[in-house]
């Protein structure tokens, strides 16, 4: 299976994500700079963390109509799976791939630390590693990751069962305690906490591996026919 | 307001201008001799940077002719944008700490974000990737908004910069004293990885090599930056708040990429950041190390505002700007290169064989020097030297506190906010952006691994100015001995260290004595130690209202975890482990914590320190870590073994039952150096008494969680564990949100 990871100029997690993908689960993983990008050859793609364009606007606006999403939002409509973290996730809401707006911390500061998420959903391309009511240990790096949407939006997300993972004690002032949400039809994937970031024990929490392997498992089910 | 006609050169010596850029009359006497005639307006700036304490160390070299810089592990010492030190696998460490203190003072927000973000471009700019950042901070007490303001918007900077940056915060150390009300320290210190065939010097060889301006333009900000870092504080400093650079974080993360990139051409010769003094220390710098000289046309230098003369182009202080030699004719890849990240790129001179500097301004020499004269021809100054009378009226003090209520004694302790948790602080920096970090904030060093091998980079920033305060040369060794430890307890071995000295004016022989017996003190604990000063800075005329800081020499340690099975952090780990105390512990409370407490100052003699004692106990403790005998490991410092024990069980949901002998208040809160808290699981208690025979049980590690502690049967503390944390936990934030 092979991975894109976009680099837009101010990510900064890009290079953690393509070691969580190369190292802790073992597949194929290309950095790929977001100008004159060409995602045809890619089973999934991964939007990092970071600053990109240093987030002097709102966080993610700039990157959301580089011409680099266009490619991505014809690879999500087809199915692949798109998995954006923190920034990556700011930028899928800002491209309206996923419902919903980021606002600043409720204490008005950045914030680094593990949080305990609760895995809402196991069913989805992203998470059938995990149990449904898992806790699992994952940190957070940001200062914009308080969830808002308005009420009709938060109803669509309960009835289409949309959110993913809820954190155990809200750290940031989210909606409903949400900390990563899909899309209708499951391929996209945008979450705050850093799964990248916790693919081994050495640095604390392997908690996050189990989504990269769900997505592996996914299109081998998908693709790979076992004679 | 822009100049419309240039100050004379008769002008400028008649009136004695050269007085307001910072040359003396002697100075400005040397700048006409050297050029044999008046210097241009441009021409007085640009020696006044370049002579500046802040530039040319005018003061401190003779001081820090003293320090070792060799090793044989030591590829680059002090001279260079940053020192670097072999690892082994054809690996280095790069790492320097700089600081920015009276930039933060006037506007803390941008002042420690660019001290973030020029520490940064050292590193970088020696062809390293930053791995990590760590600071050290030092206030007023928490107790008057100012103080309390600057905290904030501090701690705000170096998170905005750095975590925007990329580069993870992952240690650092905060005091509070009142000398630093009206002056705060912010030094910051960057930790760079590279390969060893990676490793670039900032020289402009070869005749007729192309000068490349890469990055920011060049704007009005930071005029006189050096200057202005190398005077007193004053209400006027309010005054030179342009001089306060702004930084641009997403700028210099392209510029990382751009020149990490850029090194791996074959067509670069040398490169250097724009960090004080801006264009010209870097380019005369880079000419004057080549033993070349250099011609720039100023006006093909991007600039970010119009009608900009040629003295505030070559003053300015604009950030996220770096400087490169480039080979004839091969110019384009490079500016590729940048180009790719959005990045201007221009070449603006030529390397030549004349050993000038020289500068075109709209078809005019705007500045002709000899490149030399610039770095090499600075005044040193030996200033003079005076005891303190306090010093020897505390050398006849013998301090011993009366405690009557020990537990309450601990609680206070742990409030200190010199001791209690940073979490506030340290929460808001992003400490593992590079999925790298083994030891994040709150231990003893932090740790990064190397990846592709199994080896890890401890760091540490340390300083207890109250003892150096107290005795210079002492506290000098104490505050390179307790980085030592600090590196040591996480299972490393020291490696080098990068100084960060702060102090007050020195044209006060007191200030000047307190200065040169705390180099003595650090450099012979640097030899004992084995850790030479790779790199540094020098801060001077760190004074508010007439008066100076605490000398405040900070240690920026590094050290190497051999195998990422070392490493050790300081909290306890398993119910039934035994607890040791390795090291002597007398009577010492001069530069207490608990002086502080009890008497709201401090006075009297610093701890002993005996660096053979030092050297063989590190020793020690690194020995049985490598032989996977220590559980946890923690050295004692404020607070002494009371406030360790405590630090050591937040967050570990465990107790410890310990019995003390002895004088009960030195036993709890003694701050005698060279002394290591270690607890070591039952099944290595012999193997470990053997390796460290000096060490004694103390007590053990409880599933209760309490801490308990006692003597002849007689219980002296009894707490709960939660209890104190949240005191410890609570303090900060308690007192940044208090009204008074």
């Amino acid at each position: 299976m092979k991975f894109a990871v976009i680099v837009f100029p101010g990510s900064n997690c890009d290079r953690d994500m393509y070691h969580a993908v190369k190292d802790g689960l073992g597949e194929e993983v290309d950095l790929v700079w977001y100008e004159n990008a060409n995602l045809a050859d890619y089973d999934a793609i991964l939007l990092p963390g970071g600053f990109s364009y240093g987030d002097y606007l709102r966080s993610g606006a700039i990157a959301s109509v580089s011409n680099v999403l266009n490619q991505i939002k014809i690879k999500a409509e087809a199915g692949t799976p798109v998995l954006g973290v923190c920034n990556g996730f700011q930028i899928l809401l800002e491209t309206g791939l996923l419902p919903g707006a980021m606002l600043r911390n409720e204490k008005l500061k950045f914030m680094c630390h593990y949080e305990t998420l609760v895995v809402e959903r196991a069913d989805t391309m992203f998470t059938s590693g995990y149990e449904k009511g898992q806790q699992i240990q994952i940190p957070i790096a940001h200062g914009e990751g308080n969830y808002y949407c308005d009420d009709a939006t938060l109803d669509e997300l309960k009835q289409n069962n949309q959110i993913v993972f809820t954190y155990k004690n809200n750290p940031n002032g989210s909606r409903d305690d949400i900390a990563g949400i899909v899309n209708k039809a499951g391929n996209v994937l945008g979450m705050m906490p850093h799964p990248e970031r916790a693919v081994e024990d050495l640095l604390g929490s392997s908690g996050g591996l189990a989504m990269f392997q769900s997505v592996l498992q996914h299109w081998r089910e998908m693709y790979v026919t076992t004679s | 307001m822009l100049q419309q006609a240039e100050i004379s050169p008769e002008k400028i010596e008649q009136d004695r201008l050269y007085r307001d850029m910072g040359l003396t009359d002697e100075e400005f006497q040397s700048v006409k001799n050297i050029l044999g005639r008046q210097p241009n307006f441009t021409e007085t700036g640009i020696f006044s940077v370049m002579w500046s304490e802040h530039c040319s160390y005018k003061t401190s070299k003779p001081l820090l002719r003293k320090f070792p810089t060799e090793g044989p592990h030591v590829l680059q010492g002090p001279g260079e944008g940053a020192g670097i030190v072999d690892i082994g696998d054809d690996k280095a460490v790069v790492f320097k700490i700089e600081s920015h203190n009276h930039p933060s003072a006037v506007e803390p927000y941008q002042g420690a974000a660019t001290g973030v973000g020029g520490i940064i471009r050292d590193v970088f700019s020696m062809g390293a990737r930053p791995i990590a950042l760590l600071n050290s901070l030092r206030f007023g007490n928490l107790t008057t908004p100012r103080v309390k303001y600057l905290l904030e918007e501090v701690v705000h900077g170096i998170a905005g910069y750095g975590n925007c940056v990329g580069v993870p915060t992952v240690g650092g150390e905060i005091q509070f004293d009142d000398s630093y009300e009206g002056n705060p320290l912010v030094n910051a210190m960057c930790v760079g990885l590279i390969d060893q065939k990676d490793i670039q010097k900032g020289i402009a060889a070869g005749v007729g090599n192309t000068v490349i301006y890469a990055g920011a333009p060049t704007g009005r900000d930071g005029i006189h930056g050096a200057t202005f870092a190398s005077e007193d504080l004053s209400e006027e400093s309010e005054s030179k708040r342009p001089s306060v650079q702004v930084g641009d974080p997403f700028m210099e993360k392209l510029l990382i990429e751009a020149c990490l990139e850029v090194i791996q051409h074959e067509a670069l010769v040398g490169i250097q950041d724009m960090g004080a003094a801006g264009l010209t220390s870097s380019a005369s710098e880079m000419a004057s190390k080549a033993g070349m000289g250099m011609e720039m046309n100023l006006d093909l230098v991007p600039q970010r505002e119009q009608h900009m003369t040629p003295y505030e182009l070559m003053l300015s202080e604009s950030q996220e700007r770096m400087l490169l030699v480039v080979k004839k004719g091969e110019e384009q890849g490079i500016i590729e290169v940048f180009e790719k990240y959005g990045l201007q790129a221009v070449a603006v001179g030529t390397v030549t064989d004349d050993k000038q500097f020289r500068l075109l301004h709209h078809g005019e020499v705007a500045a002709e020097i000899p490149v030399d004269s610039l770095a090499e021809d600075a005044p040193v100054y030996y200033k003079e030297s005076k005891v303190p009378d306090y010093y020897t009226e505390f050398q006849t003090i013998d301090y011993k506190p009366a405690v009557m209520n020990h537990a309450a004694t601990l609680k206070q302790l742990l409030q200190q906010p010199t001791i209690a948790s940073k979490e506030y602080v340290y929460d808001q920096y992003d400490s593992m952006v590079g999925a790298s970090t083994v030891v994040a904030p709150g231990s003893d060093a932090a740790i990064v691994r190397v990846r592709g091998t199994e080896k890890a980079i401890a760091m540490t920033t340390d300083c207890n100015s109250r003892y150096i305060y107290l005795d210079p040369e002492t506290g000098g060794k104490i505050a390179v001995a307790e980085a030592a430890r600090n590196i040591i307890s996480s299972g490393a071995k020291p490696l080098a260290l990068t100084d960060g000295l702060n102090f007050g004016n020195p044209d006060k022989p007191e200030n000047f004595w307190q200065m040169e017996k705390s180099v003595d003190g650090m450099s012979a604990a640097c030899l004992a130690l084995k850790t030479p000063v790779i790199s540094g800075n020098v801060s001077l005329y760190n004074e508010s209202n007439q008066q100076a800081i605490f000398p405040t020499p900070i240690v920026g340690m590094v050290g190497l975890v051999e195998n990422l099975a070392h490493v050790t952090t300081s909290q306890f780990k398993q119910a039934g482990d035994a607890i040791y105390l390795l090291g002597e512990t007398k009577a010492e409370f001069g530069g207490s914590e608990l002086q502080n407490v009890l008497e709201g100052r401090y006075y009297g003699k610093a701890p002993a320190i005996d660096l053979d004692v030092e050297a063989s106990n590190q020793q020690a403790v690194l020995t049985s870590i490598q032989q996977g005998l220590i559980a946890s490991a923690h050295d004692l410092a404020e607070g002494g073994l009371a406030v360790a024990l405590a630090e050591s069980l937040f967050g570990s949901e465990l107790g410890a039952k310990v019995t003390i002998d002895g004088d009960v208040t030195a036993a709890l809160f003694s701050e005698s150096q060279s002394r290591f808290l270690l607890t070591v699981s039952p099944e290595n208690q012999a193997a470990f008494e053997q390796t460290v025979p000096g060490a004694k049980q103390i007590g053990l590690v409880t599933e209760e969680t309490e801490l308990a502690i006692e003597q002849d049967g007689k219980s002296i503390i009894s707490e709960t564990v939660p209890t104190l944390e949240a005191l410890w936990k609570g303090a900060i934030p308690c007192l940044l949100k208090s009204k008074a």
